[in-house]
């Protein structure tokens, strides 16, 4: 049968096949299986059957513990029913998934296998989450390539069918969930042959019905419960032979035989590597290469983990067998080796004591490897079989990194390749907004799809949201490609960014006469002379051909803007002469129809006009014989930097975190603060400007700048001695401070992303054109040097004394020291300005608590870091423990500081003697409701620490252990803020469990939802909070019900401070609700409007957004403050004016709404009236509850 | 009493049409206007930006920080296959059609030959009667003369005449240079007819905010003077009919346009003001009046006072002018 190539993603490939063989789908998003409930949901949305002629059910759940139940509940009533999940997420099915193993039940889940959160996330692939689910029973099968990943699915699904055991189907997370492979499509055919239809009917029939009635679930005692456990065992013994009779039927179909140890290599290899997953793949390369060279080498891929069979597994092994080594992509700690390595010392030696080895017992040694999606190249397998060379090779070892602490790993030639050099390989170095990875994965299609060669695409991401640099890696070419690793040695290397090439030694990878594409500026006469020293070093000695282009001159005129994708892939066809040029063109025009078409005719006659301009527009330039620039890259930190951030820091920004060793890396996952200072990213084109003339002094700009680059200072005239010339300074306007005070605002140019919010809030106008306002954006270069002065400068003025600034006027407030600055955020980021707030008022006295989410990682993800500490030292600690626990987590710390606090109450008084019962007194009664008194409080605290230090040197009279346990509890009596943060996937769906409890303890915790209505940092999912008639991932036809409303439920407690803000509606009721929420003594829960990139806006002037959800009524402002109850007062006060738009007004303004009325205009319209209805619904519930007088009562 | 009308070719119950607007963008509302005696309806206009900026909207917004960061390759679902702006509008089309029996116009506004022009097959095989091109460009080009402006229409009615079978008006407005000579053009260029004229809407200054804002007022019956005199000045000199729009408020107002020699006469402000429902006061006090001073049809008085037919045609021109200053003084 002659079958479709398609060219795509290995989540794509999963889904497909469960999409088509299933009936029930339940899903919860998590990177990186996200994708594969996201296609699932949109086929769904246009109604796509599976093989059956039916639309499975899709349907997202609260979590993935959720998702799991939701399974378990449709698998036993009979539905065929999958799930997508990893890590943490598979983690949280756990104990579902020993339910739904215990009562034999058929269903197959796909994992892009994923780390777990240790010491620290990473959400990169490796098969830590897999290895932790061995106990549950379910059956674990691996595929290593994309097309694998299709086959296995439908494999494992005909086999769940037949075993009774319930699988998981796992792949390497992004190695093979996101690598673009062009591989052949199953049909509808090969699932209807592959499932047989009695084993479904049997599964249906097996599902509870009150027609058939049994009972499932029952609770067993001590004296049948274990008998029950081992009913099982012939089930488990026949599933490993029912997958192979399962692979053989797909053979005969397909023609791809797989079998449960796959093994490839030399008949008679001595030196075998067993391992499983996406490494398989380089192994077998490097395999392939070595025998070429005359060396006895094999690999032994492992497809069915579980149930291992023993019998399967050595029949597999070469009778030839030396010596073993067991590679795993997971670490146990504290285990005898890891999984898969004791399984095979297992196999070995049962069959070594039943007389049934047919060689001698070989060395085996097992070894880590990949951790994270870490490198795992054809040198680190090749360094693997040189250890098994060895008389005594290194056991437990650890191969890709540089483990100098207890010398376990393995060291490896990186200039080892086994590349072939038929196949073309391409780097392309892009920025995140310019498209390249889009452009490249249409290359591959393109390719792919045009011609009988293999193809792959994989791409690299940096871990920033705002300015992030891509880079592509693509392969094709007439052989099979087994490379799963990334490419360095390149043929074709090209640089959308011309800025780059200060910052990645990128021509590194180029190998002898490969062709570089630049984009740039400069023209063909003077490009030469604008490249750093090193690059034409690379161009010459590696005799490079050299191509330029300016691309953006070409999005200019034919307006596609900075979005130069397709100029940039057409430049790559032109000159890489994979077909003849018109040939070329021809077929990049065939894909823009494709891939655009849909959006309407005006955007694929403009990547029309860019195709036919860039030929025009692209130059060879001949590569000189001589060095004319003395141009160095750029270092990635200053030599003003701390050692850690100079030794550690400096290297994970300039991309070589790789060859950290392991002796740098901090033991338990603690980290410095106030690290993104050093990071100068200079992302921004334009930067704002201030027009002191203009200027109101208001500080709104320093309020909403999400990045916190820009600041006000007051001060002395004589703090301005020594200012650089281009300093600005003018006089203070208020009185409040005291006269003749100073006033500058200051832009850190080199750290701010250019989101241009703040020039959007200026409410000053320049009388003599009005198009200026007080700050206006500026090109950043021309001005770069002197604002880098200009800001040194200015951040050394200090701050305004905190004791005396009146906090609760955003004016005031603004001249608070931000301790949450220049975070990798998006630009424009609608949550960082109210994180930011919290830094600023209470910075110096807080711990967070932050949910997993995009907080966590504009907060926490390395390189730099944005929490940073004051002068003093002190600021914000800052952790996140997991998604679903965070409100439990932050209550932790306030049950810890809570009872460090009453332990040194008391140990004080014990002190009253010897420090004095008026300090003694005075710590315990202090007040602490201002700055001024925590102030004085910590002057006490300082005073007690010094009278007890003086005593611990006199000799405490017998109480030694209680003055030093006083000492390290003193701190405790200065109070605490605790702040436990996160979206809303996290409050109002998979943490709100928890934070429904933490909010009716009582406690005094400060609860911040950042809710952007969708799962942001996944990319766009919908969640309860996400408002109805807006489309989402998930809810791809937009969703049906209304938004929770989770202030309103809080309220209903009666003893929680709840308001809902939106600092660009009313940045004065967003200070007021912060500071009332921290000042109260129990609970307070703050839901704040936070406008977000996955709202299809333009995020520069989403401040606007904001005033319009509040004035349709859709975010209505209020604030529930307890303790106005018991004054008498209404406790609630809504703070909106009224409904003053339409919601259509404000909805229609963003995408993510608007999008509905053009994919389901009828849907569309009946869900904004809808919407519409439920804002006036709930505006007079909120107006009743304004109206309540409890006097009256 | 015969008030029926032709107009574009088409068969009209009435010389009252409701003109380009929102009133049109709900079907309910087609059907009242049918119901009070409206002899057609010119549906709401599509824009030429409009269709292509939502098509630039949403492809930006739906591509804008994709494959950025590795948690999130996208921020939107991508529907695989989107309704972009002409599709909404060619379903109302067909609404309307199906909705009423009376003639559904079209109505397309652009400033610039291009793609979107195509549209106007696609509004003819949605159903609608006839097209309403309504020109909307402003002539701020320092480096255009008034001939390269008016070619700039010319070539648009030409491009949509050529994709088209169905009649086409187009909407003029009243300040070429020479007004005769751009209403003959356009006939030649394939007009059927020429709705007079086109307002501007001229934006105003918010000083609170020193922004510039747009600010539509309603057109008064004065505004009818200048259709008016235009109207009894083209009647009978060019080959199109003429359809009267702006200030047209009252049964009188419809008679004085039909009497200069207007086809049918086109009301908005009127019934955002007073209702839908005014179209059957006007239908009734005009039939009344016709029965008073013994008309017996509409055609009978059809530019009964146009420049051709009236005893003193310079009343209509500069002489006109003169009169007038003259007798304020």
């Amino acid at each position: 049968m002659d079958r479709k190539k398609v060219t795509i993603d290995g989540n794509e490939a999963a889904a497909y096949v469960a999409y088509n063989t299933n009936e029930v789908i339940a899903i919860y998003p998590i990177t990186p299986s996200s994708n594969m409930g996201e296609w699932c949901d949109a086929w769904a949305a246009v109604n796509k059957k599976n093989i059956w002629g039916m639309v499975p059910s899709v349907s997202e759940l609260q979590s993935e513990g959720g998702a799991s139940g939701s399974v378990h509940g449709a698998l036993q009533t009979g539905a065929l029913t999958t799930t997508f999940t990893a890590s943490q997420g598979l983690l949280l099915m756990i104990p579902n998934m020993f339910k739904i193993a215990g009562e034999l039940t058929s269903t197959v889940f796909h994992v892009s296998a994923r780390s777990i959160a240790a010491a620290a996330l990473s959400i990169f692939g490796d098969h830590s989450d897999v290895m932790a689910t061995r106990s549950t029973g379910f059956a674990l099968l691996s595929s290593n390539s994309v097309q694998e990943v299709m086959d296995f699915a439908l494999i494992a699904q005909a086999a769940t069918l037949e075993a009774r055991i319930p699988f998981i189907h796992f792949f390497d997370g992004f190695r093979t969930s996101h690598e673009v492979m062009k591989i052949e499509q199953l049909t509808k055919e090969d699932m209807m042959t592959m499932l047989d239809e009695d084993l479904i009917i049997a599964h249906r029939n097996r599902g509870l019905t009150p027609d058939r009635p049994v009972m499932r679930g029952t609770a067993q005692n001590p004296d049948v419960y274990f008998q029950g456990r081992e009913t099982v065992n012939p089930f488990y013994n026949a599933c490993p032979a029912i997958v192979q009779k399962q692979m053989d039927k797909f053979a005969k179909l397909t023609g791809r035989q797989y079998n449960l140890f796959d093994y490839v290599g030399a008949p008679d290899a001595e030196k075998v590597i067993i391992m499983m997953g996406s490494g398989c793949e380089a192994a077998e390369e490097t395999v392939d290469y070595l025998i070429s060279k005359g060396e006895k080498v094999g690999l032994l891929k492992v497809r069915l983990y579980r149930p291992f069979s023993l019998e399967h597994f050595i029949k597999a092994l070469p009778k030839t067998t030396k010596s073993i080594a067991v590679l795993d992509r997971t670490k146990e700690p504290g285990s005898g080796g890891e999984p898969l390595y004791l399984d095979v010392v297992n196999a070995i030696s049962e069959k070594y004591m039943a007389g049934e080895l047919q060689f001698a017992f070989p060395k085996i040694v097992g070894g880590r490897y990949g951790l994270s999606s870490k490198e795992f190249t054809p040198a680190m397998v090749n360094s693997v079989f040189d250890n098994l060379s060895k008389d005594k090779p290194k056991a437990h070892f650890t191969v890709g990194i540089i483990e100098d602490v207890t010398h376990t790993s393995l060291d490896f030639d990186q200039t080892f390749s086994v590349e072939s050099e038929e196949t073309f390989r391409g780097k392309f170095y892009g920025l995140g907004a310019d498209g390249t990875v889009g452009a490249n994965k249409n290359s591959i299609k393109i390719i792919g799809e045009g011609t009988d060669y293999f193809a792959q695409g994989y791409f690299v991401y940096d871990s920033k949201k705002s300015g992030s640099t891509t880079v592509s890696h693509l392969r094709f070419g007439p052989k099979e490609i087994k490379s799963t690793y990334l490419i360095n040695k390149a043929r074709f290397i090209a640089c959308h960014q011309q800025v780059f090439l200060e910052q990645w030694d990128m021509l590194k990878d180029a190998s002898e006469g490969a062709t570089f594409l630049l984009n740039t500026k400069v023209d063909k006469e003077h490009v030469w002379d604008s490249l750093p020293e090193k690059v034409q070093k690379d161009l010459m000695s590696k005799k490079m051909k050299f191509w330029i282009i300016d691309a953006y001159k070409v999005g200019e005129e034919t307006g596609m803007g900075v979005r130069i994708n397709t100029i940039m892939q057409t430049c790559f066809f032109a000159i890489s002469n994979i077909f003849p040029q018109e040939k070329a063109i021809g077929m990049i025009k065939d894909s823009i129809k494709k891939t655009y078409g849909a959006k309407g005719d005006k955007i694929v006659q403009m990547n029309f006009d860019a195709v036919d301009k860039t030929v025009a527009n692209l130059f060879e330039v001949t590569v000189p014989n001589k060095i004319t620039s003395n141009k160095q890259m750029q270092p990635p930190v200053s030599g003003n930097a701390p050692d850690f951030v100079k030794e550690v820091t400096a290297r994970i920004i300039a991309g070589e975190g790789d060859l950290l060793p392991v002796s740098k890396m901090p033991v338990d996952g603690t980290f410095p603060l106030t690290t993104t200072r050093w990071e100068k990213r200079n992302i921004a084109l334009e930067v704002p400007v201030w027009d002191m003339e203009t200027c109101i002094q208001c500080n709104k700009c320093v309020m909403v700048c999400p990045h916190a680059t820009i600041r006000a200072k007051i001060y002395d005239e004589k703090d301005l001695a020594g200012a650089p010339a281009t300093f600005k300074s003018t006089k203070f306007k208020s009185k409040d401070y005291g006269e003749g005070l100073y006033y500058s605002l200051q832009v850190a140019v080199e750290d701010c992303t250019g989101c241009g919010l703040c020039v959007d809030v200026c409410p000053a106008k320049n009388k003599k054109e009005t198009k200026l306002k007080a700050i206006n954006m500026a090109e950043q270069i021309p001005i770069r040097e002197q604002e880098r002065a200009n800001w040194d400068f200015f951040f050394n003025i200090p701050d305004l004394d905190r004791k005396v600034v009146a906090v609760s006027k955003v004016k005031d407030s603004q001249f608070l020291e931000p301790l949450f600055e220049f975070s990798g955020a998006c630009s424009g980021c609608g949550e960082t300005p109210y994180v930011k707030l919290v830094s600023q008022l209470f910075g110096d006295r807080t711990i967070i608590a932050n949910a997993t989410g995009c907080s966590s990682i504009y907060g926490g993800n390395l390189p730099t870091t944005p929490w940073a500490s004051n002068k003093d030292g002190r600021g914000p600690a800052w952790s996140n423990s997991l998604f679903e626990d965070n409100a439990e987590f932050g209550y932790g710390f306030r049950l810890a500081i809570d009872n460090h606090n009453l332990q040194a109450k008391d140990l004080l008084k014990r002190f009253a003697s010897e420090v004095g019962n008026d300090l003694v007194d005075a710590i315990i009664n202090a007040n602490q409701k201002d700055e001024a008194e925590i102030y004085e409080q910590r002057e006490r605290v300082a005073a007690l620490k010094n009278k007890l230090n003086d005593i611990l040197k006199t000799g405490a009279n017998g109480k030694t252990s209680d003055l030093k346990h006083l000492l390290s509890l003193a701190d405790y009596l200065v109070k605490k803020s605790v702040w436990i943060m996160g979206g809303d996937g996290w409050a109002y769906d998979i943490g709100y469990g928890g934070l429904d409890h933490v909010i009716a303890s009582g406690k005094n915790v400060n609860i911040l939802v950042l809710d952007t209505e969708v799962y942001s940092n996944t990319g766009g999912q919908c969640s309860k909070s996400t408002p109805r008639a807006a489309v989402a991932k998930f809810a791809a036809a937009g969703k049906p019900g209304a938004k929770k409303d989770l202030g309103l439920m809080a309220m209903s407690y009666g003893n929680v401070y709840v308001a809902k803000v939106a600092m660009g509606a009313n940045d004065q009721h967003t200070l007021r609700a912060f500071l009332e929420a921290e000042a109260y003594d129990g609970p307070s829960l703050i839901i704040a409007y936070s406008h977000c990139i996955a709202h299809g806006i333009n995020m520069g002037t989403a401040m606007q957004n904001q005033k319009a959800a509040v004035d349709s009524g859709h975010w209505p402002l209020f604030r529930y403050h307890p303790d106005l109850e018991k004054e008498g007062k209404n406790p609630f006060k809504l703070d909106s004016k009224g409904l003053k738009i339409p919601l259509k007004d404000y909805a229609y303004m963003e995408t993510r709404y608007k999008m509905l009325t053009k994919s389901h205009p009828a849907e569309a319209a009946a869900l904004i009236k809808e919407a519409q209805e439920d804002v006036v619904k709930k505006w007079h519930q909120y107006e009743r509850l304004a109206a309540y007088e409890p006097e009256k009562q | 009493m015969d008030i029926t009308t032709t107009y574009l070719g088409l068969k009209l119950k009435s010389p009252i049409v409701c003109s380009a607007g929102p009133l049109s963008e709900k079907i309910s509302n087609i059907r009242e206007m049918e119901d009070a005696g409206a002899g057609a309806v010119v549906l709401y206009s599509i824009f030429e930006e409009q269709i292509e900026h939502d098509e630039l909207e949403l492809d930006f917004r739906t591509s804008d920080h994709t494959e950025s960061y590795a948690e999130a390759t996208s921020y939107l679902p991508t529907p695989f296959e989107f309704k972009l702006g002409p599709d909404e509008y060619l379903n109302h089309i067909r609404k309307a059609k199906e909705a009423v029996n009376i003639p559904i116009i079209a109505s397309l506004n652009g400033k610039s030959i291009g793609g979107w022009t195509d549209y106007a097959k696609k509004m003819e095989q949605a159903g609608a009667d006839a097209l309403e091109l309504n020109i909307y460009l402003l002539p701020t080009d320092f480096k255009k003369s008034g001939s390269d402006i008016e070619k700039i229409y010319l070539d648009i009615v030409k491009a949509v005449k050529s994709t088209v079978k169905i009649p086409i008006a187009v909407k003029m407005h009243p300040f070429f240079s020479s007004t005769s000579f751009m209403a003959s053009e356009l006939s030649k260029a394939g007009a059927d007819g020429l709705v007079m004229f086109n307002r501007f809407y001229q934006p105003d200054i918010d000083l609170e905010k020193l922004e510039v804002v747009p600010n539509v007022i309603l057109s008064t019956p004065m505004a009818m003077r200048l259709p008016l005199r235009w109207i009894a000045m083209m009647y009978g000199r060019i080959n199109a009919d003429l359809a009267a729009t702006s200030g047209i408020y009252s049964a009188e107002d419809v008679l004085k346009m039909v009497m200069a020699g207007a086809k049918v006469t086109q009301m908005l402000s009127a019934l955002l003001k007073f209702g839908i429902g005014h179209i059957a006061d006007v239908t009734t006090n005009l039939k009344a009046w016709m029965e008073e001073k013994e008309y017996q049809s509409i055609d009978q008085m059809r530019g009964s006072m146009s420049y051709m037919n009236v005893d003193d045609p310079a009343s209509f021109e500069r002489a006109n002018y003169m009169k007038v200053l003259q007798s304020y003084k």
